[in-house]
């Protein structure tokens, strides 16, 4: 059944908290690093500010640089073709979090499953080949799977190539790990 | 009517409204077509078909061409924005989509000035932003599956990639998972995990639990949470309730899995064909 609704503002918009949950802040090594990055990464076209770090950031120098975090695979590999990597790449409201380290493997028999937080590859035991991708939410986990899908694990291009976001960089995770096993 | 709102994986394919139909494999839509692989093409077979079963309108597709880098999404944020204030869907699904909190957050104001609210459906990448705006109990239904439970259960993580590992991602862990979504209000009014087992609860804990047929093989393929999702869809917009039509959709997801025979290198596609069979099985097994 349809119900009249009642309007109201959203809970945690970005001007109540001051900061959005889709932020991340790049760490370096020193201040000419961050320059040298906000000069790349703003010439690339990026949204992206130099700030003062969270008190919870110990390492690294005293500027460090906000991103819209969904992005991190696509900004990492256009820091790496610069050759400025940072230190550091942690989200803003949470600072001390940690991308997802533990891997879940499934054996299927012919067929051999890892699952990296939300994503999963699968490949053919006696072939190598990647046979299917699962799981994510953003928008590069169908195209990578459309170019990884039918391709041999070792043949096939890497998410951190070709893949966008925190989704591609899962499956980058996911990937290596099928690799090293 | 259904309205449908997800991204497709090509970078070319352009901002399009319009029903859809599926022919061939293919969806089609205002004179343009692509495969159906998985994702949101997943997600508007799965709920084409569901929809001929019921003797429904197909739903009504709002798509962007996108392969991760948002321009396609932000497309779609804005004119959601400008435009769903004066639509009279009965139910919106949003799926494949940038998360972006700032956009997310401008679709809620616009949701809000419809004359009345639609049920509102979200997985993926849109559920990640309503989760990220703080915005989860503004939905009706969410569909995660188990690593997403857990990163919907994490108050602290933006995304899945950043869930922290002490909350573990293991299906014997769903009720645990569900509960503390719940308590930091990180979840839809009713959720519907999909994994070995599928879970359909609300803020009351686990209401029921389906677990056959099973298939294994259904976790390694590519899209079958997308057709959940999209046979839900379908189900929500024929008037069933949403928690009804959760343990349906299980059931007939499950079902359409099974009459496949897959293996872990079945594509979806195959799924999606047996999908008219087992919700006339379902469907009978109600009048029962």
């Amino acid at each position: 059944m349809l119900g009249f609704f009642k309007k109201k503002n959203p809970k945690h918009n970005e001007k109540e908290r001051g900061v959005s949950a889709d932020l991340g802040i790049l760490v370096f090594e020193n201040t000419s690093e961050v320059i040298q990055a906000e000069n790349v990464l703003k010439k690339a076209g990026w949204s992206i500010r130099v700030m003062g770090p969270p008190p919870e950031i110990q390492t690294g120098c005293d500027l460090v640089i906000e991103f819209p975090l969904i992005e991190e695979l696509n900004i990492l590999r256009e820091l790496d073709n610069a050759d400025v990597s940072p230190l550091q790449v942690v989200p803003v409201t949470a600072p001390l979090l940690l991308p997802v380290s533990l891997f879940q493997t499934k054996d299927f028999g012919d067929f051999l499953m890892v699952r990296a937080a939300n994503m999963k590859l699968t490949i053919d035991k006696k072939t190598g080949i990647i046979v299917n991708i699962s799981g994510g939410g953003c928008p590069d986990v169908p195209y990578l799977a459309q170019e990884m899908v039918g391709k041999n694990l070792h043949e096939a291009p890497a998410p951190k190539d070709i893949g966008h976001t925190l989704c591609g960089y899962a499956l980058q995770l996911a990937y290596e790990e099928m690799i090293r096993q | 009517m259904i309205a449908i709102v997800g991204t497709i994986p090509d970078r070319d394919f352009p901002m399009i409204l319009g029903e859809v139909n599926l022919d061939n494999g293919r969806i089609r839509i205002q004179g343009n077509s692509f495969p159906v692989v998985r994702g949101t093409p997943a997600l508007l077979a799965a709920a084409i078909k569901a929809c001929e079963v019921l003797g429904r309108p197909f739903p009504v597709g709002h798509l962007a061409g996108d392969i991760g880098l948002g321009d396609g999404s932000r497309r779609l944020y804005k004119y959601l924005t400008e435009n769903l204030r004066n639509s009279e869907f009965s139910v919106i699904t949003f799926h494949y989509f940038q998360p972006d909190v700032d956009w997310h957050n401008r679709i809620i104001f616009s949701l809000e000035e419809m004359a009345y609210r639609p049920i509102l459906i979200a997985d993926a990448g849109f559920m990640y932003a309503a989760k990220m705006s703080g915005q989860s109990e503004f939905y009706d239904l969410f569909t995660p599956d188990v690593g997403e439970m857990a990163f919907l259960a994490d108050e602290k993580a933006p995304h899945p990639f950043y869930t922290r590992g002490f909350i573990f991602h293991e299906e014997n862990r769903v009720p645990e998972l569900i509960k503390r979504a719940y308590s930091h209000q990180n979840a839809a009014r009713c959720l519907l995990v999909k994994g070995e087992r599928d879970f359909v609860a609300d803020k009351d804990g686990v209401k029921t639990t389906i677990d056959q047929p099973r298939e294994n093989a259904m976790e390694a393929m590519g899209g079958t949470g997308d057709t959940l999702t999209g046979i839900v869809t379908a189900l929500v917009g024929s008037g069933i309730t949403v928690k009804d039509a959760a343990i349906m959709a299980s059931r007939v997801n499950r079902l359409a899995g099974s009459l496949t025979r897959p293996t872990p290198a079945t594509q979806v596609i195959e799924m999606i064909s047996k999908i008219p069979q087992a919700l006339e099985i379902v469907l009978k097994e109600k009048e029962q």
